[in-house]
């Protein structure tokens, strides 16, 4: 079964200081721990895709316009206060192990190599095999 | 730059393009002869380890892709027979493949045909890079769409799109005139230079195992310059790729971390590949017309011929970027000039030069990460770490974001009195 895993950065969900006012040890230590993540679910067999997102300032928001060119928003968005700051897309023999993985991640650390304990979506994906109706 | 014996893949590779050349000429049709040697790869890649490497392996290449086009012309004729009721005979004996052991004639100049024809003009770079790898590189779609992680699917989609368009826009399998030339020439060796780049950034999928795209940029660019010994900027490309490459293996830390050039190991450094490159540069420049890629192989040279940071002979580079910043108009060129009149005339000088900077640049996080690192010189931290950060804001690369995030803190623990730190100025 393959499951996708949104890290979705919200301010009102975390209580951890911007990744600006770290020190430069627990930036490294919080590399490293993604590194070795993905490494362990990779020899695991489990990894699907694992990708960050680049920072919101670089975003654009685009609507189709009834009658018109569609609308573009351009970045930054200032007032933007949740964010998916990447994925992990894992094939695991259960929604379970899934889970296990999520709260793997989410124990990532941040400052004084605390827990950052951020909010990850799981979520199927719908790639089972249909069934006979 | 490998030594030793060629592998079965090399062969197969070197012969690719010829093949599919050979094939073009006589049935005039690229997207089939294309596909049919594809096949004919695969089949000789599992059979020539196996059961050895003919005599002739090219006119084995030859004769089993030119079966496959045979059997798809008479597959395709059966059909039309059928679905027209209309006779089109093909006699047998002009559509046999030629004899095993036809001379080697005009191979050459197929793989240069072959090479304008997959970077021409009509084409988009993601398309043209693409089929020049398959169709000159002779990778399989697999290798090419694990490459730059996309589906297979997809990348096979691109392959037989940019094909169509070729056949739709008429373009011939043949060598350009004099009068295009240039321009024809251009597309090839930018095309070879975005195969390069790609592999050399390998900005995405950081963990993921890649073809090695800058290795088989320089072996296409070696090819072009065995083919085109007297074209300078041919020579300058190769030049240019070997002495970045050179520096390979100090770029990357033990974690994959980026080593900018300034703190780089440079007794790691492929002392092997930067005098070939620098025999190849010193050789073309006073040939002239000195062109960019041959000013870009100058300005590598300098930088690898210096055994310190410190000893790298920045007068010459800035010189050197005068020069570049009058045949290009590409605005990183700026930037890098600024850098190199910092390291000169002093990071306030490099700085005026990026007060007003050209509209490509604005919010481009290079403009934003030589920003900070010229404030930093100047010892000004504050603006080194807002601009550090900036520029770590807007990248698309992962591993350009934590050493930019990293310079930041480390600057800025140190501006706010945190810990001591014995790191040079400049030196993030």
């Amino acid at each position: 079964m393959k499951y996708m895993l949104l890290m979705q950065f919200s301010e009102k969900n975390v209580d951890f200081p911007k990744l600006d006012e770290w020190k430069p040890e627990e930036i490294q230590a919080h590399i490293q721990f993604m590194k070795q993540t993905n490494a362990g679910l990779a020899a695991a067999g489990e990894l699907v895709d694992a990708q960050g997102l680049a920072m919101p300032e670089t975003a654009r928001i685009v609507r189709s316009h009834s009658g018109g060119a569609p609308v573009i928003t351009e970045g930054p968005f200032a007032e933007s206060k949740e964010w998916v700051a990447g994925w992990w897309i894992v094939d695991c023999d259960s929604e379970q192990r899934a889970i296990e993985i999520a709260a793997a991640v989410s124990a990532a650390p941040g400052p004084g190599g605390r827990p950052l304990n951020m909010p990850i979506e799981v979520r199927q994906i719908m790639a089972a095999p249909p069934t006979e109706l | 730059m490998t030594a030793g014996e060629p592998t079965v893949e090399d062969l197969l590779r070197t012969l690719a393009p010829q093949v599919v050349g050979v094939l073009t000429r006589r049935w005039g049709d690229f997207a089939a002869a294309e596909d049919a040697v594809q096949e004919a790869l695969l089949d000789a890649a599992t059979q020539w380890p196996a059961e050895g490497v003919p005599r002739n392996p090219r006119g084995w290449l030859v004769q089993v892709a030119g079966r496959r086009m045979t059997e798809q012309v008479r597959s395709e004729q059966a059909r039309r027979r059928r679905e027209e009721l209309v006779a089109g005979q093909v006699p047998a004996d002009r559509r046999s493949a030629p004899g095993a052991d036809t001379t080697d004639e005009g191979a050459d100049d197929d793989t240069l045909a072959l090479l304008f024809l997959c970077c021409h003009p009509v084409l988009s770079s993601a398309s043209a890079i693409a089929l020049t790898l398959r169709s000159v590189g002779g990778l399989t779609t697999g290798e090419i769409a694990a490459a730059f992680l996309v589906p297979e699917a997809t990348m096979g989609q691109r392959i037989s799109r940019a094909k169509q368009r070729i056949k739709a826009s008429g373009v011939p399998f043949r060598m350009p005139d004099a009068t295009h030339w240039p321009a024809r020439l251009d597309a090839v060796l930018h095309v070879l230079y975005l195969i390069f780049n790609e592999g050399y950034v390998t900005s995405t999928g950081p963990e993921l195992r890649r073809v090695e795209l800058s290795r088989e940029a320089i072996r296409l660019t070696r090819a072009v310059h065995a083919l085109l010994p007297d074209d300078a900027e041919v020579t300058g490309l190769l030049a240019l790729m070997l002495l970045t490459e050179a520096r390979g293996p100090a770029r990357t830390g033990p974690d994959g971390e980026l080593v900018p050039l300034a703190e780089q190991d440079r007794s790691r450094w492929d002392t092997g590949a930067i005098a070939e490159g620098i025999g190849l540069i010193t050789a073309a420049l006073p040939r002239g017309p000195v062109g960019p890629y041959q000013v870009q192989a100058a300005i590598a040279a300098v930088h690898d011929e210096a055994p310190t940071a410190a000893a790298t002979d920045w007068p010459q580079i800035l010189a050197l970027y005068g020069v570049l910043s009058r045949t290009s108009d590409n605005p990183l060129i700026t930037l890098n000039r600024a850098v190199a009149t910092a390291m000169v005339h002093g990071p306030a000088a490099g700085l005026a030069l990026l007060a007003d900077p050209p509209p490509a640049l604005v919010g481009h996080h290079r403009l934003h990460a030589v920003r900070a690192h010229l404030h930093e010189l100047a010892g000004d931290r504050e603006a080194a770490v807002a601009d550090y950060r900036a520029a770590a804001h807007r990248t698309a690369s992962l591993p350009e974001r934590h050493h930019l995030s990293l310079c930041a803190a480390r600057l800025a623990a140190r501006a706010g009195g945190g810990e001591p730190d014995d790191r040079e100025a400049g030196q993030c």
